[in-house]
C-alpha cells in the first residue's frame, strides 16, 4: 500500500492526459452529469459533507464558502477561480493546469451550478503562456462539447466561462485585489466586510476558490463523500498535491492524503541531495514560517502543521540543505514581498523598505544585535496591521528564521560577512560554474 | 498612427467578454504588446477611447503590473528567476552570467533590439529549479552553461524548443497576443508533464497503488 493516491495526477503520464479525449477516457465530464440531476444545493451540501477545504492557502471550508452566496436575490453571481499561483515554492496549479486542465473546467461547471452562476472566470497569472494556451483550447473544446454554453446537457443551466490572463502581480494571488484586478483596476486588496460572498466581482455575491479545490470538487461527485472522507485526517480531509523541490535528490509532485510527514515525502524522493542535509524548509510557501529537521515528522495537515507554528499553506516544501545561508534566503524572500506590496497600506508599503534595509546590514555582516531588536520590533508593527496577508507573509521568514538560526545572523557581523559559499549550494558546484 | 481597422475590430471582441467592458483593459493592454511590442502612447489612447476612460486611469492600471512594458523589450525577452530557491539553486549564477554574456543588465535590451534581461519573482516552476522563461516559456532545470546555448541559439535565428511549451520559441509578440486570448492553434504542441511532475505518480505506480 502506498503513502501516495493520485487523483488529480492519475493520468498526467498519459500523453494527450490534457485533451478531452483524454479526460473523458478516464470518466471526465460523468460527474458534471451527475451533478445537474441533483439540486444545486444538494451539490453544495456534498461539498461541505466532504470536508474539502481550501487548497490555495487559508484552508476554508469549500462548501461553507458557497453556501454563504445568498440564493433568490435575483443578483448575478460569480465563480472566479484564482490561478494566479504565485506564492514562492508553490508550484502545483501550473502543472495541474497544464496537464489536466478539463478537471478544472468540469469544478468549475459543477462550482457555478450549485451557487448559481452563469458567468465564471478564471484568472491565470500571466507569467505561463502556454498554460494559458491549455486553459483556452479546454474551455473551447468544452463549449463545443455542450459542456458550455447554453442548456449544458439539457438540463436549461447556461454558463460562460472566460480565461484571464494577469500581467505580473504576486498580490492579485489575495482574492480581493484579483477581483479589483479582473475590474480593470490596480490590483489592490479590499477592505473587508463586505466580502465577496456579498460583494465580489462587480459588486456581485462571488466565490473565490483556488485551482486545485475546484479541480478536486468532480472526484468527490463522482466517488462520493465517503471515499474523500476515507483519505486524510480528523479535520483535513482527502487528498492534495505536495511540491517537493530544493535540495533533494529528487523533486516533483506527490499527491497523498492529507497528514502525511515531510519524512515520508523525502523517503519516497530520494533524501536530500548527496551528502547534504537539511537544514531548514517550508511547509506551504515563503509566507509560512520555516520549519527544520525536527519538524520532519509533523503531520501535513492544516491543524498538524498550525500546532507545530506554521501554516499548511499551498504544500509548497521548498527543501534548503546545509550549505545555504538562512540570512540570505529570507533576504531574498523579504525583497519579493517589498517588490510585491501593493502600497496601499502603510504598514507594509514603508516596512518592507525598512526591513530589507535591515536584512541587507545584516547580511553584508554590517549589523549588530541591537538591528535584530529592531527588525523584531518592524515585524511586530507591520503584521496585523494591513488590509492583507502579504504583510504577515513578509515577516514570517525573518521571525522564524530568528528563532531557530539566531546565531547565524550574529555569525555574519563576527565573520564581517556572509560566511557561506554561495557556489556551493548551487546544483551545478561540481560542473565548475 | 492609428491601429487598423481589423486591430480596433479586435479589441470590440476582447471588449465583448466581460460583463463590464473596463474589466477588458488587462486583454487589451497585453494585445497593443503583441502590436508595439510595448504600452505605447497610442495604446493607451486607443484602450481609454474604447473604455471610456481617461488615459490616466489606464496609465495607473498598465504601471502597476510588471508584465506591461513602458518602453520597448526585446523581441526575446529572458526572464531569470532569482526567487530564493531558484537563486540558491544557480539562478544567482545564471543572471550573473547572461550579464557578461550580453552585456547588459536586468532591465536593459540588446542594442540591436534582440533580448532583453529581467530578473522575475518566483515563476510556479520551482520543482525545475533553476527556472528561466522566454517570452514567458517555461526553461527547466537550467545551468549558466544551458542558458548561453540558449541565448547564442536566439542570436542565431534557432533558439532550443521551450521544455514545457510549443515545438518552436515564439517571440514576443506573438505570445503576447495570446495572454489577449487570441488562439495561435499551439495548446497540444510539447509535452502534456515534465518529469518532475510525475514523480509521486511513477513512484504511486511502482508501488501498486490504487
Amino acid at each position: 500500500m502506498s503513502l501516495l493516491n493520485p487523483v488529480l495526477s492519475a493520468h498526467w503520464d498519459e500523453a494527450d492526459s490534457f485533451t478531452i479525449a483524454g479526460y473523458q477516457r478516464h470518466d471526465g465530464y460523468k460527474a458534471l452529469a451527475k451533478a445537474l440531476k441533483a439540486t444545486p444545493d444538494e451539490v453544495i451540501a456534498q461539498i461541505k459533507e466532504s470536508g474539502l477545504r481550501g487548497r490555495g492557502g487559508a484552508g476554508f471550508p469549500t462548501g461553507n464558502k458557497w453556501s454563504f452566496i445568498p440564493q433568490g436575490d435575483k443578483k448575478a453571481h460569480y465563480l472566479v477561480v484564482n490561478a494566479d499561483e504565485s506564492e514562492p515554492g508553490t508550484c502545483k496549479d501550473m502543472p495541474l493546469l497544464m496537464a489536466n486542465p478539463h478537471s478544472l473546467i468540469e469544478g468549475i461547471i459543477i462550482g457555478s451550478y450549485a451557487i448559481r452562476a452563469n458567468h465564471s472566470f478564471i484568472y491565470l497569472r500571466g507569467e505561463v503562456v502556454h498554460v494559458f494556451r491549455r486553459v483556452q483550447k479546454a474551455i473551447d473544446d468544452a463549449y463545443a462539447a455542450g459542456f458550455l454554453g447554453k442548456n449544458i446537457l439539457g438540463s436549461g443551466f447556461d454558463l460562460e466561462l472566460t480565461l484571464h490572463a494577469g500581467a505580473g502581480a504576486y498580490i492579485c494571488g489575495e482574492e480581493t485585489a484579483l477581483l479589483d484586478s479582473l475590474e480593470g483596476f490596480r490590483g489592490q486588496p479590499r477592505l473587508r466586510p463586505p466580502f465577496p460572498a456579498i460583494a465580489g466581482l462587480y459588486a456581485m455575491p462571488t466565490v473565490v476558490n483556488n485551482v486545485e479545490s475546484i479541480a478536486s470538487v468532480p472526484s468527490i461527485i463522482q466517488n462520493g463523500v465517503e471515499w474523500f472522507q476515507a483519505m486524510g485526517t480528523e479535520k483535513s480531509k482527502g487528498y492534495t498535491l505536495y511540491s517537493l523541490s530544493g535540495h533533494v535528490t529528487n523533486p516533483g509532485q506527490f499527491e497523498a492524503p492529507l497528514g502525511i510527514t515531510l519524512r515520508q515525502i523525502l523517503e519516497l524522493a530520494g533524501g536530500m541531495r548527496a551528502g547534504h542535509e537539511l537544514k531548514f524548509w517550508t511547509p506551504g510557501g515563503s509566507s509560512t514560517p520555516m520549519f527544520t529537521a525536527e519538524h520532519l515528522d509533523v503531520p501535513l495537515d492544516y491543524e498538524g502543521v498550525s500546532s507545530a507554528g506554521s501554516m499548511l499553506g499551498t504544500k509548497a516544501l521548498q527543501i534548503f540543505d546545509e550549505t545555504t545561508c538562512v540570512v540570505r534566503a529570507v533576504l531574498r524572500w523579504v525583497e519579493f514581498y517589498k517588490h510585491e506590496s501593493c502600497g496601499k497600506c502603510t504598514p507594509c508599503r514603508e516596512g518592507t523598505w525598512w526591513l530589507v534595509q535591515i536584512m541587507k546590514d545584516l547580511e553584508a555582516g554590517k549589523g549588530s544585535e541591537a538591528d535584530l531588536e529592531k527588525l523584531l520590533d518592524l515585524c511586530d508593527n507591520i503584521a496585523g496591521r494591513s488590509f492583507c496577508a502579504l504583510a504577515d507573509g513578509a515577516v514570517a521568514p525573518i521571525i522564524s528564521s530568528l528563532k531557530y538560526f539566531r546565531a547565524e545572523y550574529i555569525l555574519h557581523q563576527t565573520n564581517g560577512g556572509c560566511p557561506f559559499d554561495p557556489v556551493a549550494s548551487t546544483l551545478f558546484e561540481t560542473a565548475g560554474a | 498612427m492609428s491601429f487598423t481597422t481589423e486591430e480596433l475590430a479586435v479589441m470590440d471582441t476582447i471588449i465583448a467578454r466581460y460583463p463590464k467592458s473596463r474589466s477588458a483593459i488587462m486583454p487589451l493592454l497585453h494585445y497593443v504588446q503583441s502590436i508595439d511590442g510595448y504600452v505605447t502612447p497610442r495604446g493607451i489612447e486607443t484602450i481609454a477611447e474604447k473604455l471610456n476612460l481617461a488615459t490616466a486611469e489606464v496609465t495607473a492600471v498598465s504601471t502597476f503590473y510588471t508584465q506591461y512594458k513602458s518602453e520597448p523589450v526585446g523581441e526575446y525577452h529572458v526572464g531569470i528567476c532569482t526567487n530564493t530557491l531558484c537563486a540558491v539553486m544557480g539562478g544567482d549564477a545564471i543572471y550573473e552570467s547572461v550579464c557578461d554574456r550580453l552585456g547588459i543588465k536586468k532591465d536593459q535590451t540588446t542594442p540591436d533590439g534582440k533580448i532583453s534581461l529581467e530578473r522575475i519573482e518566483c515563476n510556479a516552476a520551482c520543482d525545475y529549479a533553476p527556472v528561466v522563461m522566454v517570452n514567458w516559456e517555461f526553461y527547466d532545470n537550467q545551468t549558466p552553461a544551458s542558458v548561453n546555448e540558449l541565448i547564442d541559439g536566439v542570436r542565431a535565428g534557432n533558439p532550443p524548443a521551450p521544455t514545457r511549451g510549443p515545438k518552436e520559441l515564439r517571440t514576443w509578440k506573438q505570445n503576447s497576443a495570446v495572454l489577449a486570448g487570441l488562439s495561435d492553434g499551439l495548446a497540444e504542441e510539447g509535452v502534456q508533464a515534465g518529469a518532475a511532475s510525475l514523480l509521486g505518480l511513477n513512484i504511486a505506480k511502482a508501488q501498486g497503488s490504487k
